[in-house]
């Protein structure tokens, strides 16, 4: 379902009735109103309004912040957590000190019964209709469902009603907030090093690699690698292996401290340059990786390939949110600022380091036809890809590892996860972490 | 301030009431700031809780699991075992390099140099020092080339970095600093009289550092023992980073609690490590007055 296909009148209803945008849109002015940029209406007010963006390293990047202040009629600041954790802990417990944030998947899970963020109604957001439906739907362009194993998009997209309390699986008028980026992730591997093709996630748990191999150093995203590697081995049966019984996790923490006692994990890795260190010194020969993590392996002059294993990637995507305590032009303000995020300019920014934009659409226009050939289409390069920063990351006529957008956003095996037992898991991984 | 004294309109204030109102700021801060915190941490370590979200409701599992697991077992052994092997090292280190600093040096502006040297490493921050073993303990790092090269070895030993050897490493590597400045400070304070007293009375150098010198620098090895322990026991930075985070101690578990937002565990293992340390602390401030190593 997409917003045409909701009834008018339920689309004007604006979770705050009195906002001045809902009130424009809502009424006959709605078309005249949305054919002039907003800025022009409200530009005396709002050029006194600074939004707060929370975000993390990845995502309050300098050059973007400089653009929308560029672009909107407001001061945009872009703060950033100098953890996940810290992340979480500020917007939990200092929501006013933030406007707008953006987070992982795997975070969404704390915002239930909170009332921190804030429902976005879909008519507030200018390109819900061009967003993908693997986000407005959870489907693939094809039209066959994505996988819902761990925290899929369509798991924390919806808001149940304009409380915002518990989130829907079926849409609803209100967004937990706008998605932004997303991304496959796979085993990164060194060809150099290793000498046959690597085609499944076995491999990560296989003894030929013993002493070789890393995790990423926690439940949302390690188990999930683990739980990849032990379904494609036959070694576990899960139902859902993104969600987890007590059993099941029994089972996976069990196997893997066998393997841990055996010396298989080189090291665990916690952030972006651990898991590049462990690449490029030889250190680890496979482990699962960011697609920017192997951009700058390569950019040592160390060969270091990203294929999807035959049994799907590892998804994860950014959801951009504001906070319940937004009010006035604020509010309006904020909206802005989330609608900028994905008219193109920040998309096609983010999509040069290798993550995908929810709005294709309006990437397009901002990147050449070789960009986006190379980095949506699969296409080979016609001529060398630069970085967002200007450096030349690939030569001319090779292609991304793995091919186009849906080649590799379409075979989803797993998303990055927090179980419903993640109490009892984090508890089992301590276990693991002390054998 | 003399003629206020004498002037008879002044106010004495009884010395016990001036003792109280001096240590009051004191003990406010004390109460605000670290009391009432614990108190608080107290009381969250028995309350449910799931998802980022505590609940006032009691749930006493986690005190029976940080109380009774295996896995508090394997932290503790952990742990300690890192604190005595690494005291094990550092403390006849420390005491060895402090005695020939403070008595086999003549000269005072080397011995000023080198103990300038000793700090050297320090003036780099934590995180470059840590990164800088990889080159040094890596699998293709400064030792593995050299053992290769020389012929020891056939393939690089990877047990060298990510590990407990690479903890205990950089562990020493940090402490034995400590225990030196504070065993050269006692013996610093050792008047040189009663080292020619024992010479002329025809005591060997052996029976200096035994009946003399290490009676007197006791205190001074307790208090580099208390900065050991604290440093290991509060340690989550290096062990986590040296050990590829794969080695679980009492204060990673801890972290990985915090992580994962699940604060009861997180702080009953605090107040029981809390308990730990500080038991240790007092039985080892029975080997040495804080107040007179202070004075000077």
């Amino acid at each position: 379902m997409t917003k045409s296909d909701l009834p008018a009148a339920k689309r004007a209803k604006s979770p705050r009735g009195l906002s001045r945008r809902g009130l424009l849109k809502s009424g006959a002015a709605a078309a005249a109103a949305s054919a002039f940029p907003a800025p022009m209406l409200w530009a005396q007010n709002i050029k006194d309004v600074t939004i707060t963006h929370l975000g993390q390293s990845y995502s309050t990047i300098p050059e973007i912040e400089a653009k929308a202040n560029e672009d909107l009629g407001f001061t945009v600041d872009m703060q950033t957590a100098p953890d996940p954790t810290t992340h979480v802990n500020r917007l939990l417990t200092q929501p006013k000190s933030v406007h707008v944030t953006d987070m992982p998947n795997t975070n969404l899970k704390y915002f239930t019964g909170r009332g921190v963020l804030m429902p976005v109604n879909v008519s507030e957001y200018k390109y819900w209709d061009q967003t993908l439906t693997l986000f407005t739907q959870g489907t693939y362009p094809d039209g066959t469902e994505a996988s819902k194993q761990g925290m899929a998009p369509i798991k924390a997209q919806y808001w149940a009603d304009e409380n915002a309390q518990e989130y829907s699986l079926t849409p609803t008028d209100y967004l937990v907030g706008v998605p932004l980026y997303y991304n496959a992730d796979t085993l990164g591997i060194r060809p150099d090093l290793i000498g046959r093709p690597i085609e499944s996630w076995a491999e990560l748990l296989n003894p030929e690699f013993s002493g070789r191999v890393a995790l990423q150093d926690g439940v949302s995203i390690g188990v999930a690698d683990a739980a990849m590697a032990l379904e494609a081995m036959g070694e576990i049966t899960y139902g859902d292996k993104g969600n987890m019984t007590r059993e099941e996790i029994d089972k996976t923490i069990d196997v893997l401290t066998a393997l841990k006692r055996e010396g298989h994990f080189r090291s665990f890795w916690t952030n972006f340059d651990q898991s590049v260190q462990l690449m490029a010194s030889g250190e680890v020969l496979l482990q699962s990786m960011w697609s920017p993590a192997v951009t700058e392996v390569r950019t040592r002059g160390i060969d270091c390939t990203y294929k999807g294993m035959k049994e799907g990637y590892r998804g994860w995507y950014i959801m951009m949110s504001a906070m319940n305590h937004l009010e006035g032009l604020e509010r309006d303000c904020a909206i802005e600022y989330m609608n900028w995020m994905n008219s193109g300019w920040a998309g096609a920014f983010i999509s040069r380091q290798g993550f995908y934009n929810s709005v294709p659409e309006n990437v397009k226009p901002f990147m050449t036809e070789n960009e986006w050939g190379y980095w949506y289409e699969g296409q080979p390069a016609t001529e060398d890809i630069l970085n967002p920063y200007g450096k030349v990351m690939e030569k001319a006529g090779v292609s991304r590892d793995g091919g186009s957008i849906w080649e590799r956003m379409g075979n989803i095996g797993i998303w990055n996860t927090v179980m419903d037992e993640d109490r009892y898991l984090v508890r089992r991984w301590q276990d693991f972490i002390a054998a | 301030m003399l003629s206020s004294q004498t002037s008879p309109s002044r106010v004495t204030i009884p010395p016990k009431l001036a003792s109280v109102l001096q240590v009051t700021p004191m003990a406010l801060v004390f109460l605000a700031l670290v009391i009432v915190p614990l108190g608080l941490i107290f009381v969250v370590s028995f309350l449910d809780y799931n998802f980022a979200q505590v609940f006032p409701e009691l749930y006493l599992e986690t005190w029976v699991d940080v109380l009774t697991s295996d896995l508090t077992l394997a932290l503790y052994l952990k742990t300690f075992k890192f604190l005595i092997i690494v005291w094990a090292i550092t403390a006849p280190l420390g005491f060895a390099i402090a005695y020939f600093l403070a008595f086999h040096l003549r000269s005072n502006w080397l011995r000023t140099l080198l103990v300038t040297a000793i700090a050297i490493p320090f003036w780099t921050s934590g995180p470059i020092r840590m990164v800088s073993w990889v080159p040094l303990l890596g699998r293709e790092g400064v030792v593995n080339q050299a053992l290769l090269g020389a012929g020891v070895i056939d393939e690089p030993l990877g047990w060298l970095m990510y590990s407990e050897f690479a903890v205990l490493v950089a562990y020493v590597q940090m402490l034995t600093m400590p225990m030196i400045a504070t065993a050269l400070n006692s013996m610093a304070k050792i008047p040189p009289s009663v080292i020619q007293a024992a010479q002329d009375a025809g005591a060997s150098e052996w029976q200096i550092v035994r009946d003399i010198i290490f009676p007197l620098v006791r205190p001074g090895l307790a208090i580099g023992t208390i900065i050991v322990t604290t440093a290991i026991m509060g340690d989550v930075v290096m062990v986590k980073f040296m050990g590829g985070s794969q080695v679980n101690t009492v204060g990673m578990s801890i972290i990985t609690d915090l992580n994962a937002f699940m604060y009861p565990p997180a702080a009953a293992k605090s107040i029981l490590l809390l308990v730990v340390v500080l038991s240790i602390v007092v039985s080892l401030l029975r080997f040495a007055d804080i107040r007179k190593e202070l004075r000077n």
